[in-house]
């Protein structure tokens, strides 16, 4: 008795340095999580900041480097997924995990199938499903087969299959990314009844209105680190926000490195002249782009109504939290994601319906977010990785110019100081930084008209940050318009002459860089505010 | 460079020999359980092969029909896609070879005869690559399905053909190609006499040697090698991943069709029902021992054929099936060490930072 007072106190889950690393990425460092009986605890983070990881290793999914995990007092460090399961833990993936040919009550049984005799008790289990339903408020129907529901019928079965199973501790991996707002508005019913029954919730988001909406408390992670621990009571959203994108030790190196833009008078009084230039108002649009809508992988409208133009010599800058359709904008402007409707003329020339080609062609360079995707064929050598996407021009007769290839990658090697200094390596053997350089060299050192730059400086140490940043600016001076995407407020503010915030699709303000701070920003960037625009 | 030139040689010949000792091992263990001595069997197996102009000829015929199979399988494997429809390909090009053949008259000069009915090869070895490429590229039909199930389809279609329209009576072959038959080597070197090598080797060469040319070479290649390396990268760099594809499908497909000339213009010169013979399917083999690059292809090829023309040999001393055991272990060895033995070597090589 003693025993269980005691273990009634303890948090649900105490999770304490944790460390994690997938080969030389570091997924967490020393994360720590606390999260008490009986409230629906945020975790909330960008891509990449470690939180699934960190629900992983909760669940048992991942082994973990160091630490120790704590479930309702007891120490599981190291448990299996079973264990986590018999301890009631219950994990909803973001992807769902059911099999499409079964019905919804075949689904939450599976596993745990009731048995008469050796007979699967059918009408039992639709019973039970149908019981576990009307508690708590999860409608489905148990008949109907998964292949016909809906994402969000087809999560409450993801959830109602955790219950079934006992779990009394429930994590939902970005529940919301896939819903309509109103059946957000029925999870969230569901979420307060279920913890207001004594169910502990943990939700993994990245969107702040939500977790003010529906959160207790709020965990804060950043780059594999718990940031800070806030009561959502007590909080406001640029809080949030700043502990989320706000500056970190990087950044502040970065600053030592004197790239701050304040400390850079030529260049501010670069910026000042082009600010000037392109007030006049009939200087013409390198890129404009006109009610933009692009659908997302999943049939969602990732990029809702955008329209905005760029001027020659001007850097636009998109700030925004990840997962707000500046990926999907970029794609859809470089050609590679389709556009549903609206248009994007460069120059003049509408470019709405052209491929990749077509748009390089007319000027568009691009330096995408993903460069071991995308950016690089890591097998190919440097020489070759300088002319993708313009092997075209080093062939003649539909035969490759090693000559010219060669002497184009001598050139790019020198001017943008790629080291080592040999076309003939793959570009695997380079280090981020270099390889980050071959493709900025390939995109910026020919003939173009507009960038669209896509976090030109993730994983890059110091000295190319500072080289690249230099490069960009020299591309604003010699008339070019550039889109810059940047997960790093700083680097948005830095660089750019005005500064776009794009949240759920839509930009929910243009301004100029002059009247924005991380603090204005921020309110944009978590949808507390937004422009008439 | 040379050091560079040195891991890039390591990494191409490092499985295909592993996989050779390990083979040779088991053949070892196999010969030695029939109570013979290993020694005197691999030699009876290198006499009957390249030790005499007749088994030499019949390792290089072999090895003919091997390298287009190959090369079309590995044309495949560059661009990411795995054909394992070389078998009814090859088929298929010889039938459309004795096709064209059977249709033309003694009259025609060979300078037209011999193109048009490799020609026609590779058009029937393409039309049915074409098939999984489009039906790829469409529905997004996973191209191992499509072409396993195709080479059914087609062999049965072929047999058909042969067995109720166009055949001698009594046989299972077409009739004498009127014109278009290519020479055989020992009209040349009457040594060769009586081996079925013919100048279709000289094609097999120039199809690796320009299969080599437009890998490495020529801008489709890029861009070809390009998806198979990473999709993403090459839909980036502007080049059309289905289109590509489609393309890598068809040509593999009409490179193992050429494979079909062997048999029907340089030794036989009819289409006979089950030509391809598993040539076809061994091709996989061979592309994979030959790591994908045209000049390992004719290696492996040459490889294959030398232990196919050598369980003959050998017949008297262990049965013949024991080569076959010897392919298989080849096969297992080469398609495990590859990513193994490409893990250890990304492992021990550090990136260079500036």
């Amino acid at each position: 008795m003693t025993a269980s007072a005691e273990t009634n106190q303890s948090p649900a889950i105490l999770m304490r340095g944790i460390d994690k690393s997938f080969g030389s990425v570091r997924a967490n460092r020393a994360a720590s999580l606390e999260v008490l009986r009986g409230e629906i605890h945020a975790l909330v983070g960008e891509n990449g900041a470690g939180k699934s990881t960190l629900m992983r290793i909760l669940g048992g999914l991942q082994k973990l480097d160091a630490g120790t995990v704590e479930v309702n007092g007891k120490d599981v460090t190291g448990w299996t997924t079973s264990d986590a399961i018999a301890a009631g833990i219950g994990v909803v993936h973001q992807h769902f995990m059911l099999v499409p040919t079964l019905t919804v009550a075949e689904n939450i049984v599976l596993g745990q199938e009731p048995k008469k005799g050796v007979r699967f008790d059918y009408a039992w289990a639709v019973a039970e499903v149908e019981t576990l339903s009307k508690e708590t408020g999860l409608v489905v129907r148990a008949d109907q087969k998964v292949s016909e529901l809906s994402v969000g019928e087809a999560q409450r079965v993801e959830i109602l299959k955790t219950l079934f199973r006992g779990a009394k501790i429930l994590v939902l991996d970005e529940p919301t990314a896939v819903l309509s707002p109103p059946e957000v508005r029925d999870l969230w019913v569901v979420l307060r009844r279920l913890r207001d029954a004594g169910g502990t919730i943990v939700l993994i988001t990245h969107r702040l209105d939500e977790v003010i909406e529906i959160s207790d408390v709020i965990t804060v992670m950043r780059a594999g680190e718990t940031v800070t621990r806030l009561e959502t009571g007590k909080t406001t959203p640029a809080e949030i926000a700043k502990a989320m994108v706000g500056r970190d030790v990087a950044l502040a190196a970065r600053q030592a490195a004197g790239l701050a833009h304040a400390g850079d008078a030529g260049d501010a009084g670069d910026a000042a002249q082009h600010m000037g230039a392109h007030t006049s108002a009939d200087a013409a649009s390198a890129l404009s782009v006109t009610n933009l809508v692009v659908m997302g992988s999943r049939g969602t409208r990732e990029v809702d109504g955008v329209t905005f133009s760029i001027r020659p010599g001007e850097i636009l800058g998109l700030a925004g939290v990840e997962g707000n359709g500046q990926t999907e904008l970029i794609e859809a402007l470089a050609g590679l994601r389709a556009v549903e409707s609206g248009s994007i003329r460069i120059d003049t020339r509408d470019v709405t319906y052209d491929n990749v080609g077509q748009r390089r062609d007319a000027g568009l360079s691009h330096i995408p977010e993903d460069r071991h995707r995308r950016g690089l064929i890591l097998d190919y050598s440097v020489a070759d990785n300088l002319v993708l996407g313009r092997q075209r021009e080093f062939a003649s007769r539909g035969m490759l110019d090693g000559a010219r290839i060669a002497a184009n990658a001598q050139t790019q090697i020198e001017a943008f100081d790629i080291r080592p200094p040999s076309s003939s390596l793959p570009a695997r053997s380079l280090s981020g930084g270099n390889q980050q350089k071959v493709v900025v060299a390939r995109e910026m050192g020919r003939e173009f008209t507009v960038l669209l730059a896509s976090q030109p400086t993730r994983g890059v140490d110091v000295g190319a940050i500072e080289f690249i940043h230099s490069r960009i600016r020299e591309a604003r001076a010699a008339g070019k318009a550039i889109l810059l995407v940047s997960a790093e407020l700083n680097e948005v503010l830095a660089l750019a002459d005005r500064i776009a915030v794009m949240y759920r699709g839509r930009f929910v303000t243009v301004m100029p860089a002059a009247d924005a701070s991380e603090d204005v920003l921020g309110e944009y960037m978590i949808g507390s505010k937004k422009d008439a625009a | 460079m040379t050091s560079r030139f040195r891991t890039q040689l390591e990494e191409a010949l490092f499985p295909p020999i592993i996989a050779l000792l390990i083979a040779l091992v088991c053949g070892d263990l196999l010969i030695m359980s029939y109570g013979q001595s290993p020694a005197t069997v691999y030699r009876l197996l290198l006499e009957g092969t390249w030790g005499n102009a007749y088994g030499f000829g019949q390792v290089l015929y072999k090895a003919t029909t091997l390298a287009f199979t190959g090369l079309a399988v590995s044309l495949g494997i560059r661009a990411g896609l795995f054909n394992v429809g070389a078998e009814g390909q090859l088929a298929a090009g010889g039938f459309a070879a004795a096709f064209v053949g059977l249709h033309l008259t003694s009259a025609v000069p060979w300078l037209i005869a011999i193109p048009l009915c490799m020609m026609g090869a590779a058009v029937g070895g393409g039309i049915v690559g074409a098939v999984p490429g489009y039906l790829r590229v469409k529905f997004g039909a996973h191209e191992v399905i499509v072409t396993i199930m195709l080479n059914f389809i087609v062999l049965a279609l072929l047999n058909w053909l042969i067995a109720n329209h166009i055949h001698v009576e009594e046989t299972l072959h077409t009739p004498e190609i009127g014109a278009g038959a290519i020479p055989r080597l020992d009209a040349f070197m009457p040594a060769f006499h009586g081996s079925a090598a013919n100048l279709s080797m000289v094609v097999a060469a120039i199809t690796a040697l320009a299969g080599w040319y437009y890998l490495f070479r020529s801008r489709r290649g890029f861009e070809l090698r390009a998806v198979g390396l990473q999709p993403d990268a090459a839909e980036y760099g502007g080049v059309s991943v289905r289109g590509v594809w489609f393309r890598a499908l068809t040509l593999s497909g009409a490179i193992a069709g050429l494979g079909g000339i062997n048999y029907v213009l340089g030794y036989k010169h009819y289409y006979e029902d089950g030509l391809a013979g598993g040539a076809g399917f061994l091709g996989i083999a061979v592309a994979l021992v030959g790591r994908n690059h045209p000049l390992g292809v004719i290696i492996a090829a040459l490889f294959f054929a030398t232990l196919s023309q050598g369980g003959l040999a050998i017949h008297a001393f262990v049965p013949k099936q024991m080569v076959e055991v010897l392919q298989g272990v080849v096969i297992l060895a080469v398609a495990m060490s590859v990513p193994e033995v490409r893990r250890v070597l990304r492992l021990g090589r550090k990136p260079v930072t500036a």
